[in-house]
């Protein structure tokens, strides 16, 4: 499946460009962490790469068909997309779509629901719990069919320490076990803390693909510069 | 849910096809709500032991259920209409089953004093000239037609009469309610009236001109414009409706022990 | 003023006395509504479902006739359904015509404009928020209508009341197709209609009460039901 090659994608609305042109190559190993002040176009390049998105111009290529590619993708959205079901239900959501057995998905379920501590809530609506919750019930739920990449859209943006450090545990594990993890945040910390490689955007263009250190220590562009320093990227 | 809906189902498939075999007839509302059909058909059913479906509609509905043959036979009370009818041949012929009266109604004091007039041409007249309200059927119905000849008879258009002559466009019932909340004065068939609850303000303030006379019609849809109609059916109702019975029946129906109806089958 | 508590004595009497022609008029009213209602969903939900999956190009025209049938007069569809069901008609051969068949059909006609509309106004609001989680996981358009309808048990619940309010009230049109044949299409409504044109507004006013308790307990039964079926969460 991998490498994942990006080759002069752009995306347009109405003439006005939001991401591109984006020549990017991502390679299996390790943890990916797209980096990017607010507004850099980290939402738009994550939906499209994963295909939720039209291109209005290049494609995106793995070594296997995108149909089959498809079926080994999952996606953590920023704000936590809750059906309106059980805990239980939530996540045993794409095993049954899979037509997975019953029994199996529930156990699975069981499983992931004991991971991030909320066993006693699984028959609960999942709408009606906290924010930090759900998110670790979208977490679980995009693992929950073993995928091989994942996709996370600032995952624990609005969330508070406990339940951020709670989740990104859960990735390393995920990422050690075989699922290649393309991440976006614009919280440093959470780069330096969990990322191989380094993708910086800036206006919809990738100014930078590099390892974290060497990001870190020759910072590749002034808009680089100004986010590492703490300023306003404009 | 959806067992209960099924047993519903079922239980009223049932009722509908235990039924014996059933005729349609089209009656107009003076019939129905004089209560003549609740006294009548009941006897009727027993004996030819047929289900005979009354359908009640305004004279001009009835006529069009005849001619679209969604009905099997008619009865209806507007002479002119009926010989149309079989002229048209959507009926062989009408046969006279009995009459009635029309009276005129109005309020208890009488503002237009027809109560002692001559006869009922004077008395539309005064009508016509007294400044009170009016309700007309406005349908086109037997009691429509009725008035209409009547106001022809004096030469006078009720239009004249300007915003108290009120045409409703309703059955005899509705007409008359309309009228008591109006205290009005209305053309109404005596059985109807005598047989209406809601009687407001008003009384019955002339009756007994020949002109009043209201006679009721049964026309049996014709075979060879509507193939499917139960023409052998149609014939029992017909021989019944003109038998002894029937005559004793509607001679003896009494609303406030008084006779309604009188039987004048040949 | 005295008629309505005359009306609501009678009618207390009606019913308690099992008086057999009112239960027979009351099960003919339910039958008739029901058996509309229930058809009426079968067509509605699966199109509101689709209409709010699907984007093809008549799709915005549809949905604006849809809101716009909700205006039919009652009586006009009874009108149109008279002729086509009239032995001279197109459909007479059928017999349908002052028959119970006849009263349903209309009621469908008039019911599900209106339960269609309601229902797609809450779909096409949740799958605004399951649309990208739907696509992420693969989920067909077959699968998502699924989805869809499930989720909005509760909204669909409520259209489904709102169907069956406009169908137990209506006269206009069962009137026509029906004709209010005494032990055969009279209902609930038409009866109203007949006492009054008889002058019985005290037999009529009950009927009408008896007419809104019988709504009125659908609608409970209808909310206890679908609690207990939930376990008595939202």
């Amino acid at each position: 499946m991998f490498p994942l090659r990006a080759i002069d994608v752009k995306i347009e609305i109405k003439r006005k460009r939001l991401i591109g042109p984006i020549n990017l190559e991502i390679k299996q190993n390790g943890i990916s962490i797209l980096l990017g002040a607010n507004g850099s176009g980290k939402t738009t390049l994550l939906e499209a790469i994963h295909g939720l998105r039209k291109l209005s111009a290049g494609k995106v290529e793995w070594t296997i068909s995108n149909s089959l590619a498809a079926a080994e993708q999952a996606f953590v959205f920023q704000s936590p997309i809750m059906l309106r079901r059980t805990v239980a239900e939530n996540l045993a959501f794409p095993l049954k779509v899979r037509r997975i057995s019953k029994s199996v998905a529930t156990t699975e379920a069981m499983i992931w629901a004991k991971k991030i501590g909320l066993e006693e809530k699984i028959k609960q609506q999942a709408v009606l719990l906290s924010g930090g919750e759900m998110q670790a019930i979208a977490v679980a739920r995009a693992l929950i069919t073993k995928p091989k990449m994942l996709f996370l859209d600032e995952p624990t943006a609005s969330l508070d320490g406990a339940t951020k450090k709670a989740i990104e545990d859960i990735l390393i594990s995920a990422s050690s076990n075989g699922t290649k993890i393309l991440m976006s945040t614009h919280d440093l910390g959470q780069a330096k803390r969990l990322a191989k490689d380094i993708i910086f955007l800036h206006n919809g263009i990738v100014e930078a693909h590099c390892s974290k250190e060497k990001f870190l220590a020759e910072p590749p562009s002034k808009a680089a510069k100004q986010f590492l320093e703490g300023d306003i990227v404009l | 849910m959806r067992a209960l809906l099924i047993c519903f189902m079922l239980i009223l498939l049932q009722v509908n096809s235990a039924l014996a075999k059933k005729v349609r007839l089209a009656v107009t509302s003076s019939f129905h709500n004089s209560g003549l059909s609740d006294h009548l058909i009941p006897h009727l059913e027993t004996d030819l032991e047929i289900d005979l479906q009354l359908i009640v509609v305004g004279t001009g509905q009835a006529l069009k259920l005849g001619e679209n043959g969604d009905v099997d036979a008619i009865l209806v009370h507007s002479k002119p209409d009926e010989e149309e009818f079989v002229k048209t041949g959507f009926a062989k012929y009408r046969r006279e089953i009995m009459f009635n009266e029309y009276v005129i109604l109005g309020p208890t004091n009488d503002p237009a004093k027809i109560k002692f007039s001559d006869n009922l041409l004077e008395a539309f007249r005064n009508l016509s000239k007294a400044n009170t309200e009016f309700v007309s059927r406005g349908d086109l119905s037997g009691t429509h037609k009725k008035e209409i000849e009547i106001w022809e008879k004096i030469n006078f258009n009720p239009k004249k009469i300007g915003t108290k002559y009120i045409s409703v466009g309703s059955s005899m019932g509705k007409a008359i309610n309309i009228a008591v909340a109006f205290d009005a004065y209305i053309l109404s068939d005596k059985a109807t009236w005598l047989n209406h609850k809601n009687k407001g303000n008003l009384e019955i303030q002339f009756e007994g001109d020949l002109l009043l006379h209201n006679q009721y019609s049964f026309l049996p849809i014709s075979k060879t414009k509507h193939s499917h109609v139960e023409s052998q059916l149609v014939k029992k109702i017909e021989g019944w409706l003109v038998s002894e019975k029937a005559k004793k029946l509607i001679n003896s129906y009494l609303i406030e022990d008084q006779q309604v109806f009188t039987f004048n089958a040949e | 003023m005295n008629e309505i508590s005359q009306g609501l004595i009678q009618a207390f009497w009606l019913v308690l006395s099992f008086d057999s022609e009112l239960i027979t008029i009351s099960l003919r009213s339910l039958y008739v509504t029901l058996t509309a209602l229930t058809i009426s969903t079968l067509i509605a939900f699966p199109l509101a479902a689709f209409l709010a999956v699907t984007h093809f190009q008549f799709r915005q025209a549809i949905i604006a006739t849809l809101n716009a049938l909700m205006g039919l007069p009652p009586v006009v569809v009874g009108l149109i359904v008279y002729i086509i069901f009239s032995r001279s008609g197109p459909l007479g051969v059928l017999g349908l015509l002052y028959t119970t068949s006849a009263m349903i059909i209309a009621q469908v006609i008039i019911i599900t404009p209106l339960v269609t509309s309601i229902a797609h106004q809450s779909m096409q609001e949740l799958w605004a928020d399951y649309r990208n989680l739907l696509i992420s996981i693969n989920v067909s358009k077959m699968q998502s209508v699924g989805i869809l309808m499930w989720d909005s048990k509760k909204a669909l619940i409520t259209a489904s009341l709102a169907g069956f309010g406009r169908g137990i009230g209506e006269v206009g049109a069962i009137m026509i197709v029906g004709g209010n044949i005494d032990n055969a299409t009279r209902v609930l409504t038409t009866a109203i209609s007949l006492e009054t044109s008889r002058g019985d507004f005290a037999l009529a006013l009950a009927l009408g009460f008896v007419l809104i308790s019988l709504a009125i307990s659908v609608s409970f039964a209808t909310h206890w039901f679908g609690k207990t079926e939930r376990g008595g969460l939202q």
